[in-house]
């Protein structure tokens, strides 16, 4: 659509940008303003300069937890995207089958993420769970709280469990909009199935995929309360993620200058990331129309 | 050649057997999404003995005593309320900045609109575990703090970005003719605003609406950083099970499944549009 130049239509941006600025960067200045500052209590605050941004990049404990960070949402990313295609390709594509589907999928995306935590915690309960009373039955040692492995294979499923349909509605979404003459020129021209999939509906999915992935990555790098209620980071700190070991360190030891520190540099990697996202989705649209 | 005499097999031979797998995998992937939550129900509605005791796959001795127990307690079902009151007070304040400035986002060019809708976004990519302590020492400060005001605030910071993009994403679909006609016709900006153009994205509103329900509701970081007693949520009253006895498995598994409830009831209506939704209006 063609947009015309108006400078006064700065007055109904306005309230937003009054709202997030009062949620926002109010804040968020507060968290610049300790990071660089130290204090013996009382309030009485003295210019620390980058001290703490040095402290936190030398610190192992914050490096340990990107790297655990990474790992958790390249693993989730991973198994999310295949399988979210694959359960988007073979939904029932309309009536009353589809919308069934759809409902029951939306379903773990709408449940409160501590009750995500606490649902996962009981199903995976070696004397009360299914899950684990299924996996002790079956002669598999399964303890995730005191076995690593088992903490990290739970927490992913967990994820798995919570946004896999995330990405199937996309991908389905993206499905749904292919006409069905591309279908029938691909039988006339008698495409095999994988060539129909690579050649139309993977190029076609593009656009929400990308999204899909984005959404994913960025919401698995903040991920705090499900991981937390199920393992409390533990055991020791297996799976203690950025967020986790973030509130820990402000709210739990209140050592403000390097939580502050670590949370400007966690807020600018997402940041970066959006960016990034952005610019690929402009481009993507842009290209499209 | 070879190649495509074993499509034309593989096509003819497999039409049939192809619904079946479908079939199998759609009723494996809903397996795998419903067995961990029918294990809460299950437990909700079982007494603790049966759920310590005993393993049993469906309640052998019924009891609604849980549900019971949450509905009758003032402490408890507060929790519900609160949570409800917030969540309304910020899908309506979300709403009502987020519509003016989707609409000058997708109708006009002004300056700094590009890097502001981006700064936008960012917002909804903050870590709430970034803005915890701020929120807290910043609510505490202006008297807010424990009140369903300051978690409705505090839940703007990534649905009013959300709201935004999704109501973009609607606006656009409409054409602009329809805004030049009334004015020609003579409607001021509030009258076409309200009487022409709302009733046209108002599927739009209904899904901007679930969002911000939904993400304010599923939230409990914030909420729970800044409450104490007087707004706590529901999610973070469930920790009460906790008590010297051991955890109330029960009662934990009936608060659970009644936290579904609001969203399990809602989901029908904007199923067709769930994936706009989430893609921030880009589908």
């Amino acid at each position: 659509m063609e947009k015309t130049v108006n400078q006064k239509a700065w007055f109904l941006v306005l309230p937003v940008l009054l709202l997030v600025a009062f949620s926002a960067v109010i804040p968020l200045m507060t968290v610049v303003n300790y990071s660089v500052q130290d204090t013996f209590g009382n309030n009485q605050f003295f210019w620390a300069g980058l001290e703490w941004f040095e402290e936190m990049l030398r610190s192992e404990r914050m490096w340990d937890a990107l790297g655990r960070q990474l790992m958790f949402s390249g693993i989730i990313l991973a198994i999310e995207i295949p399988l979210g295609i694959f359960v988007a390709l073979n939904m029932p594509k309309s009536g009353f089958w589809s919308s069934f589907c759809l409902v029951l999928m939306s379903l773990p995306l709408l449940i409160p993420w501590n009750v995500v935590g606490t649902i996962w915690q009981i199903f995976g309960r070696v004397d009360i769970g299914l899950l684990g009373y299924t996996l002790d039955a079956l002669g598999i040692n399964y303890n995730y709280t005191q076995d690593i492995l088992a903490a990290w294979v739970t927490i992913i499923v967990m994820d798995v469990w919570h946004w896999t349909s995330l990405v199937a509605l996309l991908a389905f979404a993206g499905l749904k909009s292919i006409p069905d003459a591309y279908y029938q020129a691909a039988k006339i021209d008698q495409a095999s199935r994988w060539k129909v999939f690579r050649f139309i509906e993977l190029p076609k999915m593009m656009g929400v995929l990308m999204i899909a992935i984005l959404l994913r990555f960025m919401d698995s790098f903040m991920i705090y309360t499900e991981p937390f209620v199920v393992t409390g980071g533990g055991p020791g700190n297996a799976t203690t993620l950025l967020s986790i070991d973030l509130v820990k360190m402000a709210l739990g030891q209140f050592d403000l200058g390097p939580a502050a520190a670590f949370s400007i540099m966690y807020f600018l990697v997402i940041l970066l990331i959006s960016w990034v996202f952005y610019t690929v989705m402009t481009n993507l649209e842009k290209r499209e129309g | 050649m070879a190649d495509m005499t074993v499509n034309q097999f593989s096509s003819r031979g497999l039409s049939l057997p192809k619904i079946n797998s479908s079939l199998v995998v759609m009723t494996l992937y809903l397996l795998f999404l419903l067995l961990p939550i029918y294990w809460l129900l299950n437990m909700s509605l079982k007494t603790n003995t049966e759920i310590l005791n005993e393993f049993t796959l469906f309640p052998r001795d019924l009891t609604f005593a849980n549900y019971a127990t949450i509905l009758t307690d003032p402490a408890w079902y507060m929790g519900y309320v609160n949570s409800l009151i917030y969540v309304t007070l910020n899908t309506v304040i979300s709403l009502a900045v987020a519509l003016p400035a989707a609409y000058a986002f997708s109708r006009y060019h002004f300056m700094g609109d590009k890097h502001l809708f981006f700064w936008l976004l960012t917002n909804r990519m903050a870590p709430p575990a970034v803005f915890a302590l701020p929120f807290f020492q910043l609510y505490s400060s202006v008297g807010l703090f424990d009140t369903h005001i300051a978690v409705a605030l505090a839940h703007c910071l990534f649905n009013v970005p959300l709201a935004v993009w999704i109501l973009e994403g609607f606006m656009r679909g409409v054409p602009k003719e329809i805004d030049e006609t009334a004015y020609i016709d003579g409607y001021s900006f509030g009258a076409f605003f309200v009487k022409i153009f709302t009733p046209l994205i108002a599927s739009g509103i209904g899904v901007a609406a679930f969002f911000c329900f939904m993400f304010s509701w599923v939230e409990l970081l914030l909420s729970r950083t800044l409450t104490t007693v007087d707004a706590k949520p529901i999610a973070a009253i469930m920790t009460r099970t906790q008590g010297a006895s051991g955890i109330d498995w029960g009662v934990l598994a009936a608060a659970g499944i009644l936290t579904i409830v609001p969203g399990a009831l809602v989901i029908y209506f904007v199923r067709n549009y769930i994936a706009k939704g989430f893609a921030l209006g880009r589908v």
